[in-house]
């Protein structure tokens, strides 16, 4: 199979397998046979379904052979972050923990995939359970940014932006409590995208922090994400946090003309610590936006430097309790050395969990402590508040806010894996908005010196996906960033 | 909280109810002493009359009628447990708290 | 010195919806094993709760039955800890902000006999909020098992004040709650299927003192006579200590009661204070209640029950044996309401509810089973209503009423038809009447003397032959008459 067929974009293979032009099957062992090639040295998968891949691709077939497609995802191989729940599936979160659980039901995103006609065909790799920014802390394997196998992919969803980058999947889906689809997406080039908070059921999504997280697509276009944030997007009845909202034709918003949007930048965000590459990268599609007559209107988020305390207290507490269910009693990894029930669960938990997560849980049961709760917890969550009413404020202003979507380029592999809180620091751009519950996506906007992607991060009003998307597609039409392949 | 708190790591650990290794415990005091001081910019902000945010948005009211759904069938209750006996999950036994 | 006993009870009530409180999984007691389970009862990696509504509405009806303040708007909280009947190891409860604060609970105390009722009072209630049961476990020598059937079933936590001052007023008060909660529908409360269940605590302190002593909780006591025991016992332990001066043996501490042998052990004392970290649950949304939620379930309310039996007793004049009785179950007090409508006779109607209609429900009812639930029977208030109008309209005797009471019971039909079917009318036709009297007045010569002489009670010689006679359709007044007129004339 040519080399143009994996590195097109779902929506062009959308269009060949709707003009007959090419079968799913064909198009499915395409990316089966590309990932046998390159996986070994970018390992993004933990699991290839190849064969319920080529069953359900061949349904597709015969759908459509019949004249009963089911959209412009039928036939489509997407391949899923290892914490989205996928009946008869592995459900390992990237944990010791739950190497051996396989989930009898389906996500809400699983089940909307399944009936717009995804091909679902592999489990994606992981920081474990969506702790981390580099997917280092997976318990399985280390995944390579395929633009430099020497470094991390981003995190924690590293194995979804790894598998696109590398052509092994045209779409997948991952999972951003705190930047963790559009981190990865800026590092490894491609287009990832955090809905609003209540926009994707989170339904089938293992909890690490519930009310910062929500399921996104990767593609390597804007349009290929607006078609799959399409198909997942819309209320259910099992989150209450989902939101009855209207899902506008996220596709279709794209091809409006483009508009003349204020644009605001936050100073806060091009501080110390900004990579001189990235901050150039960012600088440059600012004045793109400029020239096409934007307005661009410098914003204050006076809050934002206060980001990283409030999430690291409030994600860590919630993800306290959430793991507390990984136990070693029901389903869970079970210490063969516990003697009675309290080291059944000590040693089950100390054994099955890698390091981060032990470190969060303990960092999130100290704050949620007797007498430490108003400290941290309560004032964390008042803070929230006014990191969200900072958006609010800029949002009289602006249709969008434009930054840098990573401090740096991908760093290297095991570089700040023994200093977690540098670690926690590549998140700075990125975790606002899932503290203030808005959307984000990510877009490639140049390259490093040293050809590594550079990230450029457009946040949006809640629940104007379709604006961001617009802005997104109209830097994406006039460069070409996203044209260009790793060498693998 | 000018000063970096100390974790009582052993008492957090066990409230956790994580075994940590003696190397473990020194390393993780450290880091989260790091991570505490890190944390001390948040005293410096007026938070006075800020409501506490426990969710990005305020909705109220969000429930389901009193309706059943469908159950799973009793084997997955047992599925994945290490140890089962009478279709049950079987644990040492539990005296007083656990 | 005497000592005096301040007791506290924290109830748990299982809520009577159809399914758990945050799975959509249908609750019913004595399933076999893990077999109401979803993935959210067995809390799956990726399950979310969501509130059942029809809790929420239970939890406010109770509120308004017992005058609580309903709060404006309630959240959820995670109240973590670890034990294996937890699948989550948080329970998913109401911290610092119930659905219902306050309020008050009237109990009736024990009467001095069993006719005469007793004292009521009030007992103040601190809170009652919403939580999720946790599964069951069964304990065996050296494991224990799980099951999840009961896991996620809704529970109403009650808490009272410390305000109970004897095991009589803790027993009084489980009496109330569950003729009040059965009545609005809240909760069945039965204790044998762990519907309600109640800890305990417990302090003694001189009388007159003003400060509390030190407390003991004794946990899931299951019966109100393990209630009473239980609460007997360590009150009498307890001030026995403070007699003996050795006070400071009452330590805070979980104690457990062995009802076979009659008294209760320490448990293992708690390594650490339970530090639960308590946080508001980021699945839920909180509950807003408005006005108009509230009124609609107030008008649904149902009369409280010892209201219904004032009254039973102040305006229908029902004497206290009957009217207590009535209140125990809402459907007995409608029934005997709906019947007392259509006939106007309140006392006969409860004499043949409270005795005829009980003892025929008890006799049907299955082998173990207890009696025949009264909406199963076929009797409908408009029986008992229209029997009692045929007594006051002369049409029937009482006598004839018994008998018609049991067919009616077994077979539905309408008391009239069984009269007409059967000519069971009254005879209140003097002239045959008087020719049966005569009859019989003639074939007894023996009797007819022993009048004569002075003894009254010789006229019921001549009754019973009269009623064979007439196969009970005479009117026993009237026969009366006719007898002493002819008697007379001897």
């Amino acid at each position: 199979m040519s080399e143009s067929l994996f590195y097109k974009s779902a929506t062009e293979l959308s269009s060949l397998l709707q003009s007959g032009a090419l079968s799913s099957v064909e198009l499915t062992r395409a990316f089966i046979e590309r990932t046998q090639a390159v996986e070994p040295s970018v390992k993004a998968f933990l699991q290839q379904n190849v064969e319920e891949a080529l069953a359900m691709a061949s349904e597709s077939d015969f759908r459509r052979s019949r004249g009963q497609s089911l959209g412009p995802l039928d036939g489509i191989p997407v391949a899923i972050k290892d914490v989205i729940s996928v009946k008869g599936a592995s459900l390992s979160c990237g944990s010791r923990m739950l190497s051996h659980f396989v989930s009898p039901y389906d996500a809400h995103a699983a089940e909307l995939l399944k009936a717009a006609g995804a091909v679902l065909w592999g489990r994606l790799n992981m920081d474990e359970f969506a702790m981390g920014s580099s997917t280092e802390n997976s318990a399985f394997q280390t995944t390579s940014n395929p633009w430099n196998t020497d470094c991390i992919p981003g995190g924690s969803s590293g194995g979804s932006a790894a598998a696109v980058a590398a052509g092994e999947s045209p779409l997948t889906l991952g999972t951003d409590t705190g930047g963790s689809i559009r981190q990865p997406a800026a590092l490894c080039g491609v287009v990832g995208l955090k809905p609003t908070y209540g926009l994707v059921s989170r339904y089938g999504m293992v909890a690490y922090a519930s009310s910062l997280e929500q399921i996104g697509p990767f593609g390597r276009t804007v349009a290929d994400v607006a078609m799959l944030l399409q198909a997942i997007a819309g209320h259910d009845r099992r989150d209450s946090t989902s939101y009855k909202v209207d899902i506008p034709d996220y596709t279709a918003a794209l091809q409006a003309p483009a508009k003349k949007w204020r644009l605001g930048i936050p100073k806060e965000y091009f501080a110390e610590g900004l990579d001189p590459e990235v901050r150039q990268a960012v600088r440059n599609a600012i004045e793109f936006y400029r020239a096409q007559g934007c307005e661009i209107v410098d914003v204050s988020l006076p809050h934002a430097e206060l980001a990283i305390p409030v999430y690291y207290i409030i994600a860590t507490a919630e993800a306290s309790s959430n793991l507390a269910r990984f136990d070693g009693v029901r389903y869970s990894y079970r210490s063969p050395n516990a003697t009675d029930v309290v080291s059944l669960y000590s040693k089950s938990r100390g054994e099955g969990f890698g390091s981060e997560v032990k470190r969060r849980i303990i960092l999130g049961t100290y704050v949620l402590s007797s007498g430490y709760y108003d400290a941290y917890y309560l004032r964390a969550q008042k803070v929230r508040t006014l990191i969200r009413d900072d958006f609010m404020k800029a949002y009289e202003q602006v249709d969008a806010i434009l930054t840098p979507t990573s401090p740096t380029p991908a760093f290297k592999l095991g570089e700040r894996k023994e200093d977690p809180l540098s670690m926690y620091l590549a998140d700075i751009y990125t975790i606002s908005a899932n503290l203030a519950g808005i959307p984000g996506i990510s877009i490639p906007c140049g390259f490093s010196s040293e050809n590594l992607p550079l990230g450029l991060q457009i946040l949006g009003k809640p629940y104007d996906e379709a604006g961001i998307m617009a802005v997104a597609h109209a830097f994406e039409q006039a460069h070409d960033f996203h044209k260009r392949y790793p060498s693998l | 909280m000018s000063e970096a708190p100390q974790i009582d790591i052993d008492y957090v650990a066990r409230l956790a109810r994580v075994e940590l290794s003696p190397e473990e415990k020194v390393t993780y005091s450290a880091q989260l002493a790091d991570i505490l001081g890190y944390f001390d910019k948040l005293n410096a902000v007026d938070v006075d009359g800020i409501e506490p945010s426990a969710h990005p948005f305020h909705v109220v009211n969000v429930w389901a009628e009193d309706v059943p759904g469908e159950c799973l069938p009793k084997e997955e209750a047992i599925r994945h447990a290490a140890k089962t006996k009478d279709e049950q999950v079987m644990v040492p036994k539990v005296v007083g708290d656990a | 010195m005497q000592y005096e006993a301040v007791i506290g009870l924290e109830v748990h009530v299982q809520l009577k919806t159809v399914t758990k409180i945050f799975s959509r999984v249908p609750y019913t007691y004595g399933a076999p094993v893990n077999t109401l389970i979803d993935p959210v009862v067995l809390s799956l990696p990726g399950t979310l709760p969501v509130i059942n509504k029809a809790a929420i509405d239970k939890m406010i009806t109770m509120g308004l039955m017992f005058d609580c303040r309903i709060a404006d708007i309630c959240k959820w909280d995670r109240k973590n800890y670890w034990y294996p009947d937890s699948p989550k190891n948080y329970q998913i409860s109401q911290y610092d902000q119930p659905l219902c604060i306050g309020g008050q609970v009237e109990v009736e105390l024990p009467g001095s006999g069993r006719n005469v009722m007793g004292e009521h009072k009030f007992v103040e209630l601190t809170r009652i909020h919403l939580e999720e049961d946790p599964g069951k476990l069964t304990h065996f020598k050296d494991y224990s098992l799980i099951d999840d059937n009961r896991t996620g079933v809704a529970l109403a936590e009650i808490v009272t004040e410390p305000c109970l001052r004897s095991s009589d007023e803790a027993v009084a008060f489980l009496k109330a709650l569950v003729i009040n909660l059965s009545s609005a529908g809240v909760s069945d409360c039965d204790m044998e299927k762990g519907q309600l269940r109640c800890d305990a605590n417990v302090s003694v302190r001189p009388v007159g003192d003003s400060t509390f002593g030190i407390r003991t909780e004794m946990k899931n006591l299951n019966s109100f006579s393990n209630v009473k025991a239980a609460i007997e016992y360590e009150i009498k332990r307890q001030v026995r200590l403070c007699q003996e001066g050795k006070k400071q043996e009452i330590v805070q501490e979980t104690r457990r009661w062995n009802a076979d042998k009659g008294y209760s052990i320490s448990m293992r004392s708690k390594e650490d204070s339970h530090d639960y970290r308590y946080f508001p649950d980021p699945d839920l949304m909180p509950v807003k209640v408005d006005e108009a939620w509230k009124a609609d379930l107030k008008e649904k309310l149902p009369e409280r029950p010892y209201d219904r039996q004032r009254r039973y007793m102040d305006e229908l004049g029902l004497p206290y044996t009957a009217a207590s009785v009535l209140i125990q179950s809402l459907e007995f007090g409608d029934f005997f309401d709906r019947a007392v409508a259509v006939s106007g006779k309140a006392k006969e109607c409860a004499n043949f509810i409270v005795n005829d209609l009980m003892r025929e429900l008890a006799a049907a009812g299955a082998e173990g089973e207890g009696s025949l639930p009264l909406h199963q029977c076929r009797l409908t208030p408009n029986h008992i209503g229209e029997l009692v109008q045929l007594i006051d309209q002369g049409t029937i005797s009482k006598q004839i009423a018994q008998d018609i009471f049991s067919e009616m019971f077994a077979e539905g039909k309408m008391p009239s038809l069984i009269v007409q079917e059967k000519g069971l009318k009254q005879e209140n036709n003097s002239e045959e009447l008087e020719k049966i009297c005569a009859e019989v007045i003639a074939a007894d010569a023996v009797a007819v003397e022993k009048f004569k002489s002075g003894n009254e009670k010789a006229i019921n010689a001549f009754k019973g032959p009269i009623m064979k006679a007439t196969r009970g359709k005479a009117n026993p007044q009237v026969v009366d008459e006719l007898l002493r007129k002819l008697l007379a004339q001897q």
